[in-house]
């Protein structure tokens, strides 16, 4: 039975992360009302610059921080456009991904050649817990992962925290449902909403470098592979909250998976990816759970005008 | 005053981001002389590669007929890639069976059938959750494109529409749907009169549609203000769900004629990005039918020079893709320049007042 092999669970954590990550980051952008489509190239801008400096300065680490900085000022650019200059989030998201497809194909292709990144290329370490792994069946699952898969989990637990047990929280929240109240209230609902969408592109670029530097060494042109928009679905089904979007990336990864497995047996792993898709429109449609948006999601907020 | 910004700004947005783009090839070592007139001769340079250009901008104008119209309505269909490969794989499909319908009407059957598979798939789920529960057509419209292009995908790779012995494909159309091609004189290309013809056919039809008929005019109302459309005793769920299946039909429209003119059967891949550029043809033209033509030609020529300006100058077709995030973005940000000139007026009369106090 496929289901008591613990491989599948192994595979199904080390599917989610790319998936939660960047469903966690939509989750602040959007808690604070601006809508974040971005996701999958900002991931693209992360894992083509966390291979590029891993590369350069023959450190994993140092590649991962350049690419929380590329995501970040990516997301920065996406912030002005939607608070400054109250432009369509959804137009801007839209090209910003495919500004980030062309631009890391454009440089893999100039810096690296067309036959792409180097082999050598230092990736992050996978890591076994000590005590962790002794523990039967559990222990296999969490051996050898990537270290960035202990570091989602940890996110995981404090994303929640801070976005419902913190002032903070709160404020990202209120600016998300009312921006007038908050904005009556003395919160800067502009520095808020800035702080949310620039954490939600740290917070992909990490999914993106998990990609590149975390599963392996190098970086392929479009290597995301749709996972921001699977992750923007995780975000929906579970309900713009971070512990839901792990869940719901559970799901997904756990779909991935299946199809992993079963593609020997005859059974179409291109209708198992369907799977993230029809949850989240059965979601949408209210059939399973009843999804509901921030209510300002995707309103700019003029301060002067009220 | 506003038709000459409509025509100014695209402008002004894609100027800008062929700035950008050639500051960024010049930092990498090119000459962006050389680098754009590659592109430009790759796009211009002699009759096949106008054919070429023509060609490619054909389904980016097909399509972004039916943006235009999902914008004017007010509604944001962003899955259109899935809805073109849903009606190309319905073109293909019934361009390989039902071999003893005549030549024409068997084309005609294919077109039809590819623009109601891709009505269908963008009215029925999208369009009846936005009407009667209210679901984010954005979302429900991007994933039902996902779903679509996996279901393309499933029917070849070892799906029904399977050649089989093959690489992940289906079966050619037969001959007698397939458009004919110049062969010969200047256009030798893929470029086909049929194909030309349908996609002028269907902008006159999208613009008398929208700017000559009550169904159009009730659209952009709705479009305009849904509670005046309201008040005005338009069924607005009704009309939410015609919107998005007239944009889906054009959607579908396009994959039926680039399969019958150009691919003649479904290629593993799909990566065509016909949607997402459409929307920015959309865009930039403003959501006019007749600006849809010309912005639709742009993006195009910056398809067809892109290969071109890579065999020549080495520099990756991906720029042009660096461009058209660049021109979306700029054209998005377009309500800086209201600002920027306030900023500008309120500062010179406040320069004014201090000295004449």
């Amino acid at each position: 039975m496929i289901f008591s092999d613990p491989e599948i669970w192994a595979a199904t954590l080390s599917m989610a992360v790319p998936l939660a990550l960047p469903a966690i980051g939509g989750t602040f952008s959007e808690r604070t009302g601006v809508v974040n489509i971005a996701m999958e190239g900002i991931m693209l801008i992360g894992a083509f610059f966390a291979v590029t400096f891993s590369y350069w300065t023959g450190s994993a680490w140092l590649g991962l921080l350049a690419a929380l900085i590329c995501g970040g000022l990516t997301a920065a650019a996406l912030a002005w456009g939607a608070i400054r200059v109250s432009a369509d989030q959804t137009v801007l998201g839209m090209g910003i991904n495919i500004f980030a497809a062309g631009l890391t194909t454009f440089l893999l292709n100039t810096l690296f050649g067309f036959n792409g990144t180097p082999i050598n290329t230092p990736k992050l370490p996978d890591i076994s817990i000590p005590g962790l792994d002794k523990i039967p069946y559990i222990g296999v699952i969490f051996q050898n992962q990537s270290i960035l898969v202990y570091i989602m989990v940890v996110l995981v637990i404090i994303s929640h925290w801070f976005l419902f047990h913190t002032r903070l929280g709160l404020r990202m929240r209120s600016v998300g449902e009312h921006p007038l109240a908050a904005d009556t209230l003395g919160i800067n609902v502009w520095r808020i909403r800035y702080f949310g969408v620039i954490l939600s592109g740290l917070f992909s670029a990490l999914g993106g470098a998990y990609l590149s530097i975390g599963v392996l060494n190098g970086f392929t042109p479009n290597m995301t592979n749709g996972r921001g928009y699977i992750a923007l679905a995780a975000m929906i089904f579970g309900k713009w909250t971070p512990l839901g979007s792990f869940g719901a990336a559970l799901i997904f990864g756990f779909s991935t998976a299946l199809g992993i497995v079963l593609q020997g047996q005859g059974i179409s792993s291109n209708l198992l990816q369907m799977i993230p898709y029809a949850l989240t429109i059965l979601a949408l449609a209210g059939l399973v759970g009843r999804a509901v948006a921030p209510a300002a999601d995707g309103i700019p907020y003029d301060p002067r005008r009220s | 005053m506003k038709s000459l910004r409509s025509i100014l700004l695209p402008m002004g947005a894609s100027l800008l981001a062929m700035i950008i783009g050639g500051i960024l090839v010049a930092a990498l070592g090119y000459n962006p002389v050389t680098v754009y007139g590659s592109l430009i001769s790759g796009a211009f340079g002699n009759g096949i590669n106008i054919g070429n250009t023509i060609t490619a901008s054909l389904p980016l104008i097909i399509v972004g007929l039916g943006i235009a119209i999902s914008f004017q309505s007010g509604l944001f269909n962003i899955g259109a890639d899935g809805q073109y490969w849903i009606g190309a794989t319905a073109a293909v499909w019934f361009g390989y069976h039902f071999n003893s319908l005549p030549g024409w009407l068997h084309m005609i059957v294919c077109i039809v059938v590819g623009m109601v598979a891709g009505a269908l798939w963008a009215g029925i789920i999208p369009g009846l959750t936005k009407a009667y529960v209210g679901s984010h057509e954005v979302i429900t419209t991007m994933m039902m494109s996902y779903i679509g292009i996996l279901l393309a995908r499933y029917l070849i790779e070892g799906g029904p529409m399977q050649q089989k012995g093959f690489n992940p494909q289906s079966p050619e159309i037969v001959q007698n749907t397939q458009f004919p091609y110049f062969t010969q004189g200047l256009m030798q290309s893929q470029l086909s009169l049929v194909a030309v013809a349908i996609a002028v056919v269907a902008v006159i039809a999208v613009w008398f549609l929208l700017y000559k008929t009550t169904l159009g005019y009730q659209l952009r109302t709705v479009g305009l203000n849904q509670r005046a459309a309201r008040y005005a005793g338009i069924n607005v769920k009704l009309f939410t769900v015609v919107a998005l299946c007239l944009s889906g039909l054009f959607a579908g429209l396009a994959g039926a004629v680039q399969m019958l003119g150009v691919d003649h059967r479904l290629l593993d891949g799909f990566s065509s990005n016909y949607g997402y550029t459409a929307i920015v043809v959309s865009l930039l033209a403003r959501n006019n039918p007749i600006g849809v033509i010309i912005a639709g030609l742009f993006f195009g020529a910056l398809t067809t020079g892109g290969q071109n300006m890579q065999m020549v100058s080495n520099v990756p077709a991906a720029l042009t893709d660096v461009l058209t995030g660049l021109i979306i973005f700029f054209v998005a940000c377009e309500r800086i320049i209201p600002q920027i000139i306030g900023w500008y007026r309120r500062r010179r009369t406040l320069k004014s007042t201090t000295v004449a106090s």
